[in-house]
């Protein structure tokens, strides 16, 4: 059993114990444990059930790679699936519990699964599920989607009770972990003068150095590690942030980090997780190594584990993992493992090296202490069900036969080393092949790049693929000269610690255990914990022609699990490897992603959550319409009133009512929104005339016109009233969405095309708040307010005038996108409230109506005014619309003039907008299609037009809508049919699209 | 002038910083060119300061001053009362000459944030360097604050002024609060 050992464990504090809870039930740590350590404390050895035979499965790692302790941690609110134990700070009150099994993780019926091993192969749901192809929808994928996935996703209904954000650092160098190489790259580079940043993901510093030994300038590493965390302490440009990740390296020097700020006491102030946005001028990544496992059989029992997390619990933690561990390697570094436990007191009854020779002076150690050390031999299988029991001993050439059983509880194993080369992966660093290592490490000829030109992400220690001591802190060291030296800094020339530690042969790698392993041990051969993918599917992939080791990634799902495959990927490619006969820098490796570990969804979201999700943008009148039950419309970041209900009234009602009044007596609307920009300069009118189709220079001052802008290829793309404010000054209205979009597209022009040009621009739309009062009775409630003229001789339509209304600088445009009297009355906007109070009030004689934007849509409508975003979608030019009065013919150019003139932009089939009248005085559904006789290619039916708007209009008591249709304002009267999901096709006559006041008598007095 | 009604009147906010909507303030955009003796004489004279801002620099004093908008743009603050008259005033000044003056009061919105950790406040929020080795009293940075465009500058060591846009005015003080929430400290600079 697993058990505490009575002394030791440098992390924990003995003095602090901590409650947790597992599977409901109560447990005890340390403080300083990690819940997998605390796990292993209580002799908690299963911790859940492989993903796809349910096997049982233990803690194997000691970091961040582990794939199997994964979690369901806290509860509620704070509830989250899939957490690593292995990097899970203990903490009072943790509640844990373990992951796909059912009714509990002691029995579990889909474990019968393993059972049928043989038929759940790779590519099994591809080879099954295909056929009969009706079953996939209603069983197939229902029952795939049941059976995946690890954890339980939270409860739908539970908001995350924390708060996270985001940090934005700059750095000359950052260093990506804080090991021994981490810690003396970031002092060659701190004394060089550089600003410096180095972060670790766990919560201490020092990295494996401590547990592995040798000496540091004569110092255990510990000690060496404390004195130069002191030193960089006290230097001011050097910052140290543990618990914070390098989750990925991106262009231009940036990186994420990861910081877990508040996981070990939740319920705090602050925030729980920090994303770090960092911009570094170099990246360092010292980033270590990870242990890989050997696959045979039996490699997944609890109790298998690799040797450094046994070592690692040892020295760390205090726990024993078994009373008789064995040992299996083909490197000298597990041998440290077997002389850690037996210096502990407990007992290594073999240690089991692959290679004929064995090691060197760690064997030799291991001898001394009087462990039997079996060289050329292997593990045949493990035996055990929930928990080890022994292994069986065997030459490790042949097909596994028995040597020897023997007894153990724990098999610490070790196939080698990895450099943990993700993060220098992740933005185009190579990998270089080390047959010596069997292993890949970054190849410093061919290094991410930065805006230089320059490589700007450096791998030190052990994640460049060094393992002595003394050659990790020579590369560290000299990685952060580098580092400091290519942004200006001149490096101390000072020497770097000397690292001593045991001598060491070389590895023999070790990718099937024994080498010529039978069938029936080969899949109960281990690759990937997590995703249950063994020797034997990799195998199957190749014999089935998988070739590349990405396809053969997804179709095994090797390494597809949320660990990534690190502890994976290295042995299933010498597998496919070896399969395919080919070397393994050949077949490659998979693609190193970001992140290098999962991160939260809250992290990445950072502040954007609640009332600040997404910038909602407001005008002055916001509270207002609020206050008056405003029913919101969306238009772009803005919420403007759809309409405004009345106490018992539907929006159909009130709008049909905010249309009566305003056509009957006066109604006003919040047209803050709409963009209004100021051009001007000696060139402004020459500016105006490229940009709108229609002649602008030619306005005289006080005037205001209609105006359509296109885009370069002749599409519609705005429209507004232009006013010309004096003979070098204009204001450009846009539509609301438009105001920033066409600034840009102005400015674009005025930079980069026209950058001769003498204009200016300015967009002013926040200035004002803009309030359209209309209706036959608007000027009487304007004469009410008092303070300037706004009678038809003094303020006729289509001009404006500046003057003051009820006390307020106000300045008055006559336009009107309603066929009524209208004025477009614009004030400074905080004063844009004062103005529409004094208009509620003052208008309150005449029933003065606030109306909303679909009022607004469907006055337009009703008067035949075009929409852009209705009538237009991209496709359509003026001449569509039956706007050819707008374009000028006599200007040389204008933006999409010439576009227009393309044969498509003047084929007379082009469709045309206008007016529809159902039948039976119905709504057109909105985008119907008008049917024509035949077929197309695709066999579908033939269309002559489609519906762009369509309303109730309130005005004529019937259906009214706008469509384009092909020679439609030649076809007046003639009966259309158009679609309808709703049942029968929809009769509708094709008239003007200007339903109402066609004369515009009622906009013009 | 008592009607003026600014987006976000008197907020404030105490946590690990002090936020606050500053008061109605004159703002006036000015376009030209900077070269240009005649501009930057009349813009400094209704400025009230020496000269023109550098790149990325403010002249303040007293509340009144320029701020570096972009190589053809400047910022006049002044009193809200004043704005107005001054902007008509630089206009006349600059008559003949191609330039912008333009009254945008009431077209943005000012907070302060004030403290020991006003810095992080900015740097949870901005893709800005705040550290004071790179940023600090005297400089103005155009950038944004989460989704929204924002301009900020400091008036001291320990504060900050940002500008946004009005209409998002009640957006960038849910950022500034929150971000200023207790157990926040970075720690950083």
């Amino acid at each position: 059993m697993s058990t505490r050992l009575v002394s030791g464990g440098r992390l924990i504090d003995r003095t602090k114990p901590i409650t947790f809870r597992f599977n409901g039930k109560r447990l005890k740590g340390h403080a300083g444990d990690t819940l997998a350590s605390a796990l292993l404390a209580s002799d908690q050895m299963l911790v859940g059930r492989s993903f796809k035979y349910h096997r049982p499965r233990g803690i194997v790692a000691s970091g961040a790679e582990e794939p199997n302790a994964l979690v369901g941690l806290g509860e509620g609110a704070r509830f989250e699936p899939n957490q690593r134990a292995t990097t899970t700070e203990l903490f009072e009150g943790l509640t844990a519990q373990s992951q796909n099994h059912w009714p509990s993780l002691d029995f579990d019926i889909g474990a019968v699964n393993t059972h049928f091993a043989r038929f759940l192969t790779a590519g099994f749901y591809y080879k099954m599920f295909i056929h009969p192809r009706p079953l996939w929808k209603h069983v197939y994928e229902p029952f795939i989607r049941q059976s995946a996935g690890l954890g339980k996703a939270p409860d739908a209904e539970t908001k995350d009770s924390d708060r996270y954000e985001h940090f934005y650092a700059f750095t000359d160098v950052l260093v990506i972990g804080g090991g021994v190489a981490g810690l003396q790259a970031a002092l060659a580079a701190g004394r060089s003068g550089a600003k410096v940043m180095l972060i670790e993901q766990t919560a201490h510093l020092g990295g494996r150095a401590p547990v592995d030994g040798g000496t540091i300038d004569g110092q255990e590493p510990g000690a060496w590690v404390d004195q130069t965390l002191a030193a960089l302490n006290a230097m001011p440009n050097v910052t140290i942030r543990a618990r914070t990740m390098g989750a990925g390296i991106y262009d231009h020097g940036y990186v994420l980090g990861y910081e877990r700020v508040a996981d070990e006491r939740p319920g705090t102030d602050g925030p729980r997780h920090r994303l770090w946005k960092i911009r570094a001028g170099r990246v360092i990544t010292a980033t270590g190594a990870i242990e890989r496992p050997i696959s045979f059989a039996g490699n997944d029992i609890p109790g298998v584990m690799l040797a450094g997390a046994v070592r690692d619990y040892v020295v760390n933690y205090g726990v024993s993992v078994g009373d008789r561990t064995v040992v299996v390697t083909n490197n000298d570094d597990a041998y440290r493992t077997a002389i850690v436990l037996a210096k502990a007191g407990l007992s290594v009854p073999c240690i089991i090296d692959a290679r004929p020779l064995g090691g060197g002076a760690l064997m030799e150690e291991a001898k001394a202490l009087g462990i039997r050390v079996e060289t050329g031999r292997g593990i045949a299988k493990v035996l055990g069900g929930k928990r080890v029991t022994g292994v069986v001993l065997c030459n490790m050439v042949g097909e596994g036969a028995l040597v020897e059983e023997i007894a153990c509880e724990a098999v610490a194993m070790s196939g080698g080393w990895s450099p943990v080369v993700h993060l220098w992966s992740h933005c185009g660093g190579k990998l270089t092949w080390d047959a010596d290592q069997a292993a890949f490490r970054p190849d410093a000829t061919r290094a991410p790049i930065g805006a230089d030109g320059q490589a700007n992400v450096l791998a030190a220690g052990a994640a460049n693929g060094f393992g002595r001591l003394q050659n990790v802190l020579q590369d560290a060291d000299v990685a952060g000269k580098m580092a400091a030296h290519a942004l200006g800094f001149d490096a101390p020339k000072d020497a770097p610690p000397m690292g001593e530690d045991a001598a060491v042969k070389p590895l023999m790698p070790v990718w099937l255990m024994p080498q010529s392993a039978h069938y029936g041990l080969r899949m109960k051969a281990w690759l990937d914990y997590q995703n249950d993918v063994k020797v034997s599917d990799v195998q199957l992939a190749a014999r089935e022609g998988y070739e590349s080791v990405e396809h053969t990634k997804r179709y095994t799902t090797l390494g597809m699990a949320t660990d990534q495959g690190k502890l994976s990927n290295i042995n299933g490619l010498a597998i496919l490897s070896d399969a395919l006969g080919e070397p393994i820098p050949q077949v490659g490796t998979t693609t190193f992603r970001p992140p290098y570990t999962p991160i939260s969804m809250g992290a990445i979201a950072g502040e954007a959550r609640g009332e600040i999700f997404q910038p909602l943008r407001r005008t002055p009148m916001h509270g207002w319409h609020e206050a008056h039950g405003a029913e919101w419309e969306p238009v772009g970041h803005w919420r403007r009133p759809y309409c405004f209900p009345k106490a018992g009234e539907d929006k159909h009602a009130a709008v049909a009512r905010e249309i009566n009044a305003t056509r009957q007596s006066i109604g006003m609307l919040d047209a803050s929104t709409l963009g209004k920009i100021i051009v001007k300069g000696p060139d402004a009118g020459k500016f105006l005339d490229m940009l709108y189709t229609n002649m602008m220079s030619t306005l005289a001052p006080g005037k205001c016109r209609y105006g359509l802008m296109c885009n370069e290829n002749g599409f519609l793309s705005d429209d507004g009233v232009v006013a010309r404010i004096d003979e070098d000054t204009f204001l450009c209205h846009t539509t609301t969405g438009g105001a920033d979009r066409i600034h840009a597209h102005m400015e674009d022009w005025l930079q980069c095309e026209w950058w001769d040009w003498k204009v200016y621009t300015a967009n002013v739309t926040e200035q004002f708040a803009q309030i359209a009062v209309v209706g036959p009775n608007a000027r009487k409630v304007l004469e009410k307010l008092g303070g300037m003229d706004v009678s038809k001789e003094a303020l006729p339509f289509m001009t404006w005038a500046d003057g003051t209304l009820g006390g307020i600088k106000a300045r008055v445009y006559r336009i009107s996108f309603s066929g009524e009297l209208s004025y477009e009355i614009a004030v400074p906007a905080n004063q844009g409230l004062a103005l529409w109070e004094a208009l509620i009030d003052a208008g309150a004689e005449f029933g003065i109506t606030p109306y909303g934007t679909e009022a607004l849509h469907v006055m337009r409508a009703e008067k035949g005014f075009i929409m852009i975003g209705d009538e237009t979608d991209g496709t359509v030019i003026p001449q569509d619309l039956g706007l050819g009065w707008a374009i000028s013919k006599k200007k040389a150019d204008y933006l999409g003039k010439r576009a227009q003139e393309r044969t498509h932009m003047t084929d007379p089939n082009r469709w045309q907008l206008v007016g529809l009248e159902t039948v039976d005085g119905s709504v057109l559904p909105d985008g119907a299609l008008a049917y024509a006789s035949g077929k197309n290619a695709n066999g579908q039916r033939n269309t002559q037009g489609r519906v762009t708007s369509t309303y109730h209009s309130p005005t004529l008591g019937r259906g009214i809508a706008m469509g384009l249709v092909l020679n439609g304002p030649d076809r007046m009267g003639e009966v259309l049919h158009f679609t309808n999901t709703e049942g029968e096709p929809i009769a509708a006559k094709i008239v003007s699209p200007v339903f109402y006041d066609p004369e515009g008598e009622k906009q013009n007095v | 002038m008592s009607d003026v009604k600014t987006a976000m009147g008197a907020a404030q906010f105490e946590g690990i910083a002090k936020v606050e909507a500053l008061p109605a303030t004159g703002m006036i955009t000015i376009r030209g060119t900077f070269s240009d003796a005649g501009f930057g004489k009349a813009v400094c004279a209704a400025a009230g300061v020496e000269a023109l801002p550098g790149v990325r620099e403010t002249r303040l004093t007293g509340g009144k001053g320029l701020l570096w908008m972009s190589p053809d743009e400047l910022l006049l603050i002044c009193a809200y009362s004043a704005a107005d008259r001054t902007a008509h005033q630089l206009a006349e000044a600059l008559k003949g000459q191609h330039a912008l003056v333009a009254n945008v009061s009431d077209a943005r919105s000012l907070f302060q944030v004030q403290g020991r950790n006003a810095r992080e406040i900015i740097a949870k929020l901005a893709p800005v360097d705040m550290a004071p080795s790179a940023f600090g009293p005297g400089m103005v940075r155009r950038s944004r604050l989460a989704q929204v465009p924002a301009a900020i500058w400091m008036t001291d060591s320990s504060t900050v002024q940002i500008m946004c846009f009005r209409s998002v005015s009640e957006y960038v003080y849910g950022l500034l609060t929150t971000s200023a929430e207790l157990g926040g400290e970075v720690g950083y600079y």
